[in-house]
């Protein structure tokens, strides 16, 4: 087991512009591979990513990862849309590389490899705006391999790609799970947290209200917030329902 | 005036040697007043841009406002730092070239400052979360943005040299208008228009709209390349 492991969510609170989105979040991730994140848009789970990884603060509670001091856990985000800088494949890995200060040759060897990892290596040299999202997405993943995490965050990492692109993306995630990173993973694409996900934790208004193996969390959600949102009830519908 | 325009293209056209030496002068000021105002005022607005302070808000209201700066006024502020009697007066700088440089680089520095904490924290906007979960400094930070706004930066550049090409009041205060050492375009159009000499006058104002056009025209090209190839 990961020495980062388990990955305790204390109590943990969080407001954004004011209003909170986080609101004494509990749960524990004690499973090394992926935990997938669902849950209905406005739940906090783009917050709780970020609150993880240091992003955004927390308001109230903690974040704890095993006996290891935060700071010394080494995390690495994707967003849905990889934010990429106007320059070539190579250089926007290597910024990732940057704080840690290492020699020229050391940065070239690291990038090589990070983007060999993905299949971006011959592309190396060519200006990342000119990929495709999928290869876009898959440079994400290399500047946030190259740092060698322990801790993968991902924030609906393939929303916005085709199938194909899809897959590409979920076998690179499984790879880098399978070699020790822990990845938390948010999605909203239920099929996917089935294909790569090893447990599930359900967001609702800013709370866990289930988190369990996802073959049982999928096919036998206990909550009803879970039920409703698995068997795609959405939220504005309960709302009306209620009201 | 139709004679008056023909002659000022005959002195352009036999290559006259008062324009070009005139012409040379203007181009050497300002290319060096935008370059020290580069490299003062575009890291300035980018770290702006990227570091959250306390005063922050008016700093950048500070910079806006001194965008509109009076060139005379800077011309008067240089003058009375570079005088004899003046804090650098030991220096000797007034009337030269130099004093001409140091005013239009304090005229241009805050425009290339505040134009660039403009692009940079719209860039930051895009990035700037990416770049802050890469635990990144706020220097690195703002030296990685102002690098992905490189080609939008051209555009300050441009507008940079336009305001210090064209100015008359800075340079005329602190540097004289002294024939064959200190004499730019703006200030011999002013001087010849005075004299009477359109000719000439109009020469130099054909010379210095070409420069400017040159100039855009090469930095829009070199935009219009760079966008293609980085998007």
């Amino acid at each position: 087991m990961s020495a980062i492991l388990p990955i305790v969510l204390d109590n943990l609170s969080a407001r954004l512009g004011g209003r909170p989105v986080l609101d004494g979040l509990n749960a524990t991730l004690s499973r090394p591979n992926v935990t997938a994140v669902i849950g209905p848009n406005g739940a906090g789970k783009s917050v709780l990513l970020r609150v993880v990884d240091g992003l955004v603060p927390a308001d109230g509670g903690a974040v704890r990862f095993g006996l290891r001091p935060t700071q010394s856990v080494r995390r690495a985000l994707v967003f849905q849309k990889p934010a990429l800088v106007r320059a070539s494949v190579a250089r926007n890995v290597g910024l990732a590389l940057i704080p840690a200060r290492l020699g020229s040759s050391e940065v070239r060897d690291r990038v090589e490899a990070a983007l060999r990892k993905v299949g971006l290596a011959d592309r190396a040299g060519d200006p990342a705006g000119k990929l495709s999202g999928g290869e876009q997405q898959r440079l994400a993943l290399a500047r946030a391999a190259v740092t060698e995490p322990e801790l993968l965050l991902l924030d609906e990492p393939t929303a916005n790609l085709d199938p194909g692109a899809t897959e590409e993306i979920e076998e690179l995630v499984a790879a880098m799970a399978r070699a020790g990173t822990k990845v938390v993973l948010v999605s909203h694409n239920l099929g996917q947290v089935a294909r790569i996900a090893d447990d599930v934790l359900v967001l609702w208004k800013g709370r866990a209200v289930e988190h369990g193996a996802v073959d049982r969390v999928l096919a036998n959600p206990r909550t009803p917030e879970a039920r409703a949102y698995i068997n795609g009830e959405l939220p504005w519908t309960s709302f009306a329902a209620v009201s | 005036m139709l004679d008056t325009i023909v002659s000022a293209f005959a002195l352009i056209g036999r290559l006259d040697g008062d324009v070009l030496s005139i012409a040379a002068l203007s181009l050497r000021v300002s290319v060096c007043a935008v370059l020290c105002g580069g490299l003062i005022g575009v890291p300035l607005g980018a770290l702006v841009a990227v570091v959250r302070m306390p005063g922050r808000g008016a700093v950048i209201a500070v910079l806006n406002a001194f965008m509109g700066l009076p060139a005379v006024v800077v011309g008067l502020v240089v003058y009375l730092l570079l005088s004899r009697s003046g804090p650098l007066g030991a220096a000797g700088l007034l009337f030269t070239p130099s004093a001409m440089i140091i005013a239009q680089t304090i005229l241009i520095t805050p425009l290339m400052a505040a134009l660039t904490r403009q692009l940079v924290e719209d860039a930051d906007r895009e990035l700037g979360e990416q770049l802050r979960s890469l635990r990144l400094t706020a220097t690195q930070r703002a030296r990685i943005l102002a690098f992905d706004a490189r080609f939008s930066l051209a555009v300050v550049v441009l507008a940079a040299f336009g305001r210090a090409v064209s100015e008359v009041g800075a340079v005329l205060v602190v540097g004289g208008n002294i024939a064959g050492h200190t004499r730019t375009m703006t200030t011999a159009i002013s001087l010849e228009t005075q004299k009477g000499d359109l000719p000439l006058a109009l020469a130099l104002g054909f010379v210095l709209i070409a420069i400017v056009l040159a100039v855009n025209a090469a930095a829009s090209g070199l935009r219009w390349h760079a966008m293609r190839a980085y998007g």
